[in-house]
């Protein structure tokens, strides 16, 4: 009994909380609708994965889909601000990048921007970017001429440390 | 507690696993997917990078060949990030269950503790200490370098949960002089030494643990937390004056600052020294009134007056403290009411409220809204910030929820407008595709059959097979004309025979005699042929994608559309009640956090009623005493004249006393002499 106390007591000097609510909310209560929330969690997170799916299926199907993703180099000082892109000059995708955005890049993260169809074949690509290193604003830009085959075209458009050129990954 | 190293750690133990994970990876390709996965989890849009990482596994998963796909050389990192993510989602049921996997899985020790000191922090926060105790003894091998501590630290607050007082000092006192656990490894070996009943000890490191020198809030909160508890542990075995010193070296503007300032006014009353307190009570008492140290202190200053026979002044911070404490208990039955109508979780949950780091403050601060004015207050709870999260969280998805259904209705318009374009379009074109079919399937077969008999004439020369046509009409012409004789019984004439042999002859000769010829023309030819019906079978395989994607893209979903439909609903059925039940949790812990404190307000009230009377009892007195004394005094005063007037008279009279005697002793000598010499 007297173990039982000093541990109570102690529990109340560290930072665990013993909250002791009334009868008509108790710990087993909370606990159990903490676990509900969980569950529900898991479904809606498997729901929102076959969504996924079937958007991509029903709406960007395998032989037109094209996806184009932007990469930064990591741990470098460039920031991009806003970036716009063209697929045989039909602006596809323009976004201006937010502080936490330009920190996940540069942590590795990689921004699916734009996801589309086109036609099998040859078609233009133009990125152009403006942002800043080291405090010195840049703008650049690329054309590139990428060729749609059978399967999904994923295509990532890598901004690099803004030094040099901006570097176009076929996959 | 030092959640915000922890969670640079943690995100970099992504970055870490993906060179541990990674299996060799030839081309050194990215998985572009997995890495938008981070990307959202780098933002902290845990769902999001859950479900973006769970749709790309499903693929993987569902693929014939996996090994070929990119994420394959970061599955390993794939599934340990998803039970991350989830962790940070808190969905530690979930979470603990990946984690499981990563821990039973073929991986490397740093990869494996990191994981399992996780799983058993979760447990140790989620206030389950046995199940933390079995999980953080996994923990074997190498350790990664950067929580390395942090792993000694949590086993030991585990140890204490558990009462395994002796365990935890072992540790501790290893790790407290290490800086990056500095604090709080001597507080809590402090509070170990007190858990094992040495209870010297425990306020030796204390005392140690309030005197460490840092320029971290977080280490300077855990000092002064240990400088608190030492006070009041002092103030309970009746050393006050010991017990000022330590609620002094606590920082007038931490978060412990208003216990210690109540702390440190009640020890120099204890020490028989009320003036000591007014100071540091005079500044507390200025402090937010949310507060209970200041509430309390509305009552300690006027006791302190009072100690100091300021009676008056007394009485007046007594009335104060009624005041204050009246309109206290109105904004508490205001935010009662307010958050009993439903206001408190409506104003919580507001959008733009919570994109401001600062939110509870400003909630808070909100004029007319008196069901945010207790917030943090209430935020001190575990429960409570865990329930609110919950709530945030059960927001959210049903936002989520209520989009996808209006998803699911376009896709399904989609789908119906294919299909009204699609259907009369497909029986015509499968009539054409069908002749076109069986004369493609006619010409292959023709070409195969040469390319088999060339492959065979390369063992067996043939040079028959590559006669050419005039040739073979020729030879044909000729055979008919031998034939012609032949039916008719008749018989050839030498000369024509002659010519008819020579012809063959001819023929044979170019035949035999061209045959390498004819046969290198006739494999380039077939090559030739190749490269045309490799085309054609391009066009075929082409054709039939893109008949395939056309039906695709409208038959098949149906099922698929209506089971998720009903998903949605019932999800968003199951959301709404426990949204519902989840708030209702809410406004309970609020209400009865309210009333707890209403409740001892109005205890502080009635003492404040009491003690003002007392005041103006005591000013009365006082003033009477005074009056009394000033009586007395004057009646003193009156005595001492009239005592003077007294002695004065007294004297007088002795004096006329004296003269009188005199004069009469006078008188007698006289008489008596006048006698004498009338004798004579």
């Amino acid at each position: 009994m007297n173990k039982i106390k000093t541990v109570i007591t102690v529990l109340l000097l560290t930072s665990i909380s013993l909250t002791s609510w009334s009868a008509n909310l108790t710990r087993e209560q909370i606990k159990g609708l903490d676990e509900q929330v969980q569950d529900i969690k898991k479904d809606v997170l498997a729901i929102s994965a076959e969504l996924q799916l079937l958007e991509e299926k029903l709406l960007y199907p395998s032989t037109s889909q094209v996806s184009l993703f932007v990469s930064i180099a990591k741990e470098g000082n460039y920031s991009p601000d806003a970036v716009q892109i063209k697929i045989d000059g039909k602006k596809v995708a323009y976004h201006i990048y937010s502080f936490k955005e330009v920190d996940a890049l540069r942590r590795g993260g990689v921004q699916r921007i734009y996801t589309g169809n086109i036609q099998g074949g040859s078609h233009k690509l133009d990125v152009s970017v403006m942002g800043k290193k080291g405090g010195s604003k840049t703008q650049r830009k690329i054309s590139y001429t990428l060729n749609k085959g059978v399967g999904p075209k994923l295509v990532e458009i890598d901004l690099g440390s803004g030094d040099s050129a901006i570097k176009i990954v076929d996959q | 507690m030092i959640c915000g190293f922890q969670r640079i750690v943690l995100l970099a133990s992504v970055v870490l696993a993906s060179t541990a994970f990674a299996k060799s990876n030839p081309s050194d390709t990215k998985d572009l997917y997995f890495n938008e996965g981070l990307y959202y989890a780098f933002q902290e849009q845990y769902f999001d990078a859950i479900s973006k990482l769970d749709a790309e596994l499903g693929q993987y998963y569902g693929l014939d060949e996996p090994e070929l796909n990119s994420l394959h050389f970061y599955l390993n990192q794939a599934e340990f990030s998803i039970g991350d993510f989830e962790l940070y989602y808190r969905m530690h049921n979930r979470a603990g269950r990946a984690i499981k996997s990563v821990i039973e899985g073929n991986v490397p020790d740093v990869i494996r503790n990191d994981a399992v000191y996780r799983l058993a922090k979760i447990y140790h926060q989620k206030q389950q200490p046995v199940n933390a105790l079995h999980t953080v003894e996994r923990i074997k091998g190498k350790v990664p370098e950067k929580i390395k501590y942090d792993i000694e630290l949590l086993k030991a607050q585990i140890y204490i949960s558990n009462g395994k007082f002796q365990d935890a000092i072992t540790i501790l006192s290893k790790i407290k002089s290490i800086s990056e656990v500095n604090g709080y490894a001597s507080y809590n070996l402090a509070i170990a030494y007190i858990g094992n009943n040495e209870v010297d000890k425990g306020i030796i490191q204390l005392d140690e643990a309030g005197q460490i020198s840092s320029s971290n809030k977080y280490v300077l909160a855990i000092r002064d937390k240990a400088n608190l508890v030492l006070g009041y542990k002092l103030m309970e075995n009746k050393q006050p004056q010991r017990a000022k010193k330590y609620f002094d070296r606590i920082q007038l503007n931490g978060p412990f600052s208003n216990k210690a300032l109540l702390g440190s006014g009640w020890a120099s009353v204890a020490d028989e020294n009320p003036k000591q307190a007014i100071v540091p009570w005079t500044i507390l008492s200025k402090r937010s009134v949310i507060d209970q140290s200041v509430q309390e202190v509305l009552l300690g200053l006027p006791f302190a007056y009072g100690k100091l026979e300021a009676y008056g002044r007394a009485a007046i911070l007594y009335g104060n403290a009624l005041e204050t404490y009246s309109k206290e208990l109105e904004r508490l039955d205001n935010s009662i009411k307010s958050i009993r109508e439903g206001k408190f979780l409506e104003a919580v949950v507001r959008e733009e409220s919570r994109k401001d780091k600062n939110w509870v403050i400003n909630l808070r601060n909100l004029p007319d809204a008196p069901e945010t004015h207790y917030l943090m207050t209430m935020l001190a709870s575990n429960d409570f910030q865990e329930s609110l999260k919950n709530y945030f969280d059960l927001d959210d998805l049903q936002k989520k929820i209520s989009s996808w259904d209006g998803y699911l209705d376009s896709y399904s318009e989609v789908i119906a407008q294919r299909k009204q374009y699609y259907t009369p379009m497909f029986p015509p074109m499968q009539e054409k595709f069908r002749l076109l079919d069986s004369r493609m399937k006619l010409r292959l077969e023709q070409r195969n059959k040469i390319s088999e008999r060339l492959s065979k004439m390369l063992i067996a020369p043939r040079p028959d097979y590559l006669a050419k046509v005039n040739e073979r009409i020729t030879l044909n012409n000729i055979y008919a004309i031998e034939k012609k004789y032949t039916q008719g019984k008749r018989i050839l004439p030498q000369s024509v025979k002659e010519r008819i042999d020579r012809l063959k002859g001819v023929i044979q000769w170019n035949i035999e005699t061209e045959y390498q010829a004819r046969f290198t023309e006739a494999d380039k030819n077939l090559r030739l042929l190749n490269e045309h019906v490799d085309r054609l079978n391009e066009k075929y395989r082409s054709f039939v994608r893109t008949r395939q994607s056309a039906t695709q893209s409208y038959i098949g979903y149906d099922d698929q559309i209506r089971h998720l439909k009903n998903r949605i609903r019932f999800a968003d059925e199951k959301i709404k009640l426990l949204l519902a039940r989840q708030g209702h949790v809410l406004e309970l812990m609020s209400i009865e956090e309210l009333e707890r404190r209403r409740k001892r307000i109005e205890e502080l009230q009635i003492k404040a009623r009491f003690s003002i009377a007392e005041s103006y009892d005591r000013a009365v007195k006082k003033q009477q005493n005074i009056e009394l004394e000033k009586s007395k005094k004057l009646l003193l005063k009156e005595e001492a004249k009239a005592k003077e007037v007294y002695k004065k008279e007294l004297k007088n009279n002795k004096l006329e006393n004296e003269q009188l005697k005199t004069k009469e002793d006078k008188e007698k000598s006289g008489a008596a002499s006048k006698n004498n010499e009338g004798n004579k």
